[in-house]
């Protein structure tokens, strides 16, 4: 199916035609200007937040690592990522299902409205939720009667996170499943499976480079968050602070190597999905092409 | 596998895709449904599977009304038009799928499994391919494999949408002789859906010609090509010419002159006269006949195509020579057909 597609995709760049290929000069000023780019706005504040971390010496950098206030703060993050990163692989594959797989009312409607924390500010979504469940909220009181605490600790944490994350996996399945159709399904149904034998062994490895795609995408975000948890989180130290909270208060504090140290945590986690993603493209590219098909 | 379809009508969003159709399928009989798109043929062959549920009638599978029956219950091989390999199986994997959804006792051992895959690897000719990945194989391999998968699940039905859509014309006249070899051998009930009237008619026991969601004419070979029931059928199956002609006094008449053709049982006034090109008699004295002037002379292959005006209204009709043919030279060509069929103009 795919496979000469891909060879000619593959030949087709490697012989460039005379016409599309730009002058040496040319070439060279748009490298040096995509590099540059790169160079000043990703690699350089990159190397100074790993420089900032270790500017105190190794031990410095792991006793503000081993603060008990960080250390719960990482539990924290951990904790807010394990529960919304899950669900949001529930989500995103229920409605990459419904929307790839059934015709029906409103279904251009809901694809907008996945699309809505994209372009929201954080700061925004997670009002809502204070709007929603603090105390002059809209079900404040009624929380509040029966003793649910939600904003200012773990729940409105997780809430905010999942609000804001959970476009990633549906947008990576949709297009995906959209493309690959119902051919699959049909005839694993046709040959005595049931739905769900069909989604375990047929529509699940389809799509599964698309799915593992979104959720390291969605496990960055979910640990990186600030705007929306910061709304809802209270910044209760030991508390209710996620990973990010705790660089911007020990920031605040002047404490910089603190911060940094933090921040090389989460910028060390940023680098790792980077990896683990050129990785999966290295060592199963040809695969990932054929179950995309192009 | 007897299987009937009786007064099944079918409509997508309101929109008629078939209307009132019934159909006998004999068990072991290799049935095509030939039309053009959107004739309904696909949808036909959906419904047959239970990848549709019909508005209106039933399907029956022998004395069973299989109507409100699942896919899974039906036990239906189904071959897609473009396969639909699972991509990330070997074909070993494919073919065994079937075996390994089932659940309980019914379900084979790993090892029966594996060996039934190489069974059918066998009959389909591509021994040695089970650890291969469908991206590895060529477009009639994919085919032989997709029919292999369906007929694992041993199967009451066989059901093929376009099986030779994606071939290129060589390799999909291999594998229509083929697959009439792998019919002969097993048995099974199959029913295909094609375009191509030469696949159906040179395959197909029977064939079903269908149009704009109705059934036209079903029929052997023979009895489609030699006596077409329709106007449609005339003009879809095989080269077909037609000239507005008139009824009166059981004769057949262009403008005023009568052309030697009579028709006693056809009702007076306007129809169609239809015929074959090939299938016409050159005369040289015309005292009732077609007569025309030769606009355009074409060579096709091992004949020769003459288009005719004929009469004051300059109806073009075509008609086929041999190559070698004197006629061929002349400007003005007289003709009667040797077989044709008058229908009552719409």
């Amino acid at each position: 199916m795919a496979d000469p597609e891909i060879k000619s995709y593959a030949l087709h760049h490697e012989s460039q035609s005379a016409a599309v290929t730009e002058s040496r000069p040319a070439k060279a000023v748009l490298m040096i200007v995509t590099f540059a780019f790169l160079g000043i706005f990703l690699l350089l504040p990159l190397i100074v937040v790993f420089n900032e971390a270790f500017a105190k010496g190794l031990s410095a950098y792991t006793e503000a690592l081993t603060n008990p206030d960080t250390r719960s703060a990482i539990h924290l993050t951990l904790l807010v990522a394990a529960i919304s990163v899950p669900l949001n692989i529930v989500f995103g594959v229920s409605a990459a299902w419904a929307i790839a797989k059934f015709e029906f009312k409103g279904k251009a409607f809901l694809t907008t409205l996945i699309d809505l924390p994209f372009s929201v500010s954080p700061v925004i979504s997670g009002l809502v939720y204070v709007l929603l469940f603090g105390a002059q909220g809209l079900l404040g009181a009624w929380l509040k009667a029966h003793g649910i605490v939600i904003l200012f600790a773990v729940p409105g944490i997780v809430l905010a996170t999942i609000f804001v994350t959970f476009p990633f996996v549906a947008r990576e399945l949709i297009p995906l499943m959209q493309e690959q159709g119902n051919g699959d399904e049909e005839a694993a149904l046709s040959l005595g499976a049931n739905g769900w034998q069909a989604f375990w062994y047929v529509t699940l490895p389809n799509v599964k480079w698309g799915l593992l795609y979104g959720v390291l995408l969605c496990n960055a975000r979910a640990m990186g968050e600030f705007g929306a948890v910061s709304v809802v989180s209270g910044h209760i130290r030991g508390l209710t602070n996620t990973m990010p909270l705790h660089v911007e208060i020990l920031y605040n504090e002047y404490n910089a190597a603190a911060a940094f140290a933090v921040a090389s945590l989460l910028a060390g986690l940023a680098l790792v999905t980077l990896v683990l993603k050129t990785l999966l493209e290295m060592r199963y590219g040809a695969e990932i092409a054929a179950t995309r098909g192009h | 596998m007897e299987v009937r379809v009786a007064n099944v009508r079918k409509e997508f969003e309101r929109f008629p895709a078939l209307h009132d159709v019934s159909l006998d399928i004999k068990s072991g009989e290799l049935i095509a449904l030939l039309g053009p798109s959107g004739s309904g043929k696909t949808t036909l062959l959906r419904l047959i599977a239970g990848l549709e549920r019909p508005t209106k009638g039933k399907i029956f599978f022998g004395e069973e009304d299989a109507s409100q029956k699942s896919i899974q219950e039906r036990n239906v091989g189904f071959v897609f038009q473009h396969y639909a390999l699972f991509r990330h199986m070997t074909v070993a994997d494919n073919i065994g799928f079937g075996l390994k959804v089932r659940h309980g006792a019914s379900r084979p051992s790993a090892q029966e499994i594996r060996r039934r895959a190489s069974e059918l690897l066998d009959l389909v000719q591509l021994s040695g391919l089970e650890k291969r990945y469908p991206a590895q194989l060529s477009g009639g391999q994919r085919q032989r494999v997709a029919l292999a998968r369906a007929m694992a699940i041993e199967p009451a039905v066989l059901l093929l949408d376009e099986p030779f859509g994606a071939l290129d014309a060589q390799v999909r006249r291999e594998l229509r002789r083929w697959l009439r070899d792998i019919h002969d051998a097993t048995g099974h009930t199959t029913v295909f859906v094609t375009h191509d009237q030469e696949e159906a008619l040179e395959l197909a026991d029977r064939v079903v010609v269908m149009s704009q969601g109705s059934i036209e004419q079903v029929g052997t070979a023979d009895e489609i090509y030699d006596t077409p029931n329709s106007p449609f059928v005339y003009g879809f199956i095989g080269e077909s010419s037609a000239l507005p002609v008139k009824v009166e006094d059981g004769q057949v008449w262009i403008a005023d002159r009568p052309i030697g053709l009579s028709a006693p049982q056809a009702p007076r006034g306007e129809a169609t006269l239809f015929f074959r090109p090939h299938d016409v008699d050159l005369v040289d004295e015309c005292n009732g006949c077609i007569a025309g002037t030769v606009a355009a002379s074409r060579r096709v292959a091992g004949t020769r195509r003459v288009e005719l005006e004929i009469g004051g209204e300059r109806q073009r009709v075509e008609i086929e020579l041999p190559v070698d043919h004197p006629a061929a030279q002349k400007t003005r060509v007289a003709f009667r057909p040797r077989r044709w069929k008058l229908f009552p103009a719409a």
